[in-house]
């Protein structure tokens, strides 16, 4: 026991984050160009389309840590559901605030009821209402497979939340990297894939930490639960008659 | 399966008739929500006029809220959850059952909720074609919902609380699609009014299969 959750892998992957987090300051902040229509504002971009990007991800895994789990009944999925949508969830709240600091600049409100804002802001009630079910005083098992069911309806809701900007028009723009000749500058184009890069990694490396964090949670939970049955069994043993424990 | 659903829907909406709980308290409650909404919105300067079909499902969403609560608290005594599970009624059934016995409830209700918007909002009721298929729809999405999401937070201490955040997100769908489906029926602009309807059978039929499929799991655990 070296009395911490992090090893060699994550403290390289720690360091690599934090590298990359510099380096994304460096080129979204100081060495990428402004843009034409949206002047600095632009900016945004290298934070809120990757935490967004990002955060969906993170959603899928919880989906498929969901079905695995309700199917093979495994720990290891079932923790990682509940550590993806944690981590998401973050993600998520960046996304909606960086956006809403965008959309006060450029369109001029901090909200406004387009598909694509209504759908995320669902999104994040849904997975708060995830978050809690996590939450509920109960027997772990009962409780994992509840939230597993949770889970698993979380797969629609953010698969519509993703194609919203295809599907409606919106006043929200649709997506800009997924063509073949991205019409966006070099330099602006190479911050944006650094955005992704490193917010993936600042995920990978906040999920396995939270992942062992849990895992030792549920470790404690079953040693309390051994205890207790021991203390139990040595009552019954000495005395043979069972006092209500103080 | 349809057997067992007309066994559990037959049950419930026998409660229903002796207690008279969802007559007696649930209707006079979303009556007294369209009474609210009209002392909140001064009826006088038109802006009830505008949001009849909003506050209408509304109204709608609570009610479903309270209803839910209702069937499935009446199985939280005496283990009457326990005796319907080593029944060995099939679960899609009894999912089935709770679906069309909520259903039929909120169906009252809706008509209820119809006069009362005639009645007090001064709504005119002129695409009444489309707007009792929509009811019919939203209402099948409603119950199916709600029964998943009832039967989950059935047995927890906290049901009360967790109910409504996780349901209302999911029933968000509804309210718009019905919300826009009733504006339509309402202003006799009945082709867009079709397309939302489509969105709400849709919307059913997810929630059907959904249940079908998880009930099941649901029922054991909560």
């Amino acid at each position: 026991m070296t009395g911490t959750t992090s090893s060699r892998g994550t403290r390289v992957l720690g360091a690599l984050t934090l590298a990359g987090m510099a380096a994304l300051l460096l080129f979204a902040l100081v060495l990428s160009p402004q843009d034409e229509v949206q002047g600095e504002a632009v900016r945004m971009l290298y934070v809120h389309v990757p935490t967004a990007i990002v955060a969906f991800t993170a959603f899928f895994v919880t989906v498929a840590g969901s079905i695995v789990y309700l199917w093979k009944r495994s720990e290891w999925w079932d923790i990682t559901a509940h550590a993806s949508a944690e981590i998401g969830a973050v993600l998520l709240g960046a996304t909606l605030v960086s956006g809403m600091l965008w959309g006060r600049v450029s369109w001029g409100v901090y909200w406004t009821w387009d598909a694509r804002l209504t759908t995320t802001a669902l999104l994040f009630v849904f997975v708060l209402g995830y978050l809690a079910v996590r939450r509920l005083p109960m027997e772990r098992d009962r409780r994992s497979r509840l939230a597993a069911v949770v889970g698993l309806l979380l797969g629609p809701t953010t698969i519509v939340c993703h194609y919203a900007t295809t599907w409606w028009r919106t006043l929200h723009q649709g997506p800009t990297i997924t063509r073949l000749n991205p019409e966006i500058d070099g330099i602006m184009l190479f911050t944006l894939m650094l955005g992704m890069v490193v917010f993936a990694l600042l995920y990978a490396w906040l999920l396995i930490h939270r992942f062992r964090v849990l895992w030792l949670e549920h470790r404690v939970e079953d040693l309390g639960l051994d205890a207790a049955l021991a203390e139990r069994r040595s009552e019954a043993e000495d005395g043979g008659t069972l006092v209500p424990s103080p | 399966m349809f057997r067992d659903a007309a066994l559990i829907a037959g049950k419930d909406l026998r409660l229903e008739a002796r207690a008279r709980v969802a007559l007696n308290q649930v209707a006079p409650f979303a009556l007294l929500v369209l009474v609210l909404f009209a002392f909140a919105l001064d009826p006088d300067r038109g802006v009830l006029d505008q949001a009849t079909p909003g506050l209408f499902w509304i109204a709608v969403l609570l009610s479903t809220l309270l209803a839910v609560q209702r069937g499935f608290s009446v199985e939280a005594a005496d283990g009457v959850r326990d005796s319907l599970r080593l029944s060995a009624l099939d679960p899609a059934g009894i999912f089935l059952g709770k679906v069309v016995a909520i259903g039929v409830q909120l169906l009252v209700l809706e008509a209820l909720l119809l006069i009362g918007v005639v009645v007090l909002y001064d709504a005119d009721p002129g695409g009444i074609a489309l707007l009792v298929p929509t009811c019919l729809a939203a209402t099948v999405g409603l119950a199916a919902a709600g029964s998943l999401y009832g039967v989950l937070s059935a047995g927890l201490r906290v049901k009360e609380t967790i109910l409504p955040l996780l349901l209302l997100p999911v029933l968000a769908p509804v309210l718009i699609a019905a919300t826009q489906a009733f504006e339509a029926g309402f202003d006799d602009r009945m082709g867009e009014g079709w397309r939302w309807l489509g969105l709400l059978v849709v919307f059913a039929a997810a929630y059907i299969g959904l249940g079908l499929l998880v009930f099941d799991t649901l029922l054991e655990e909560a």
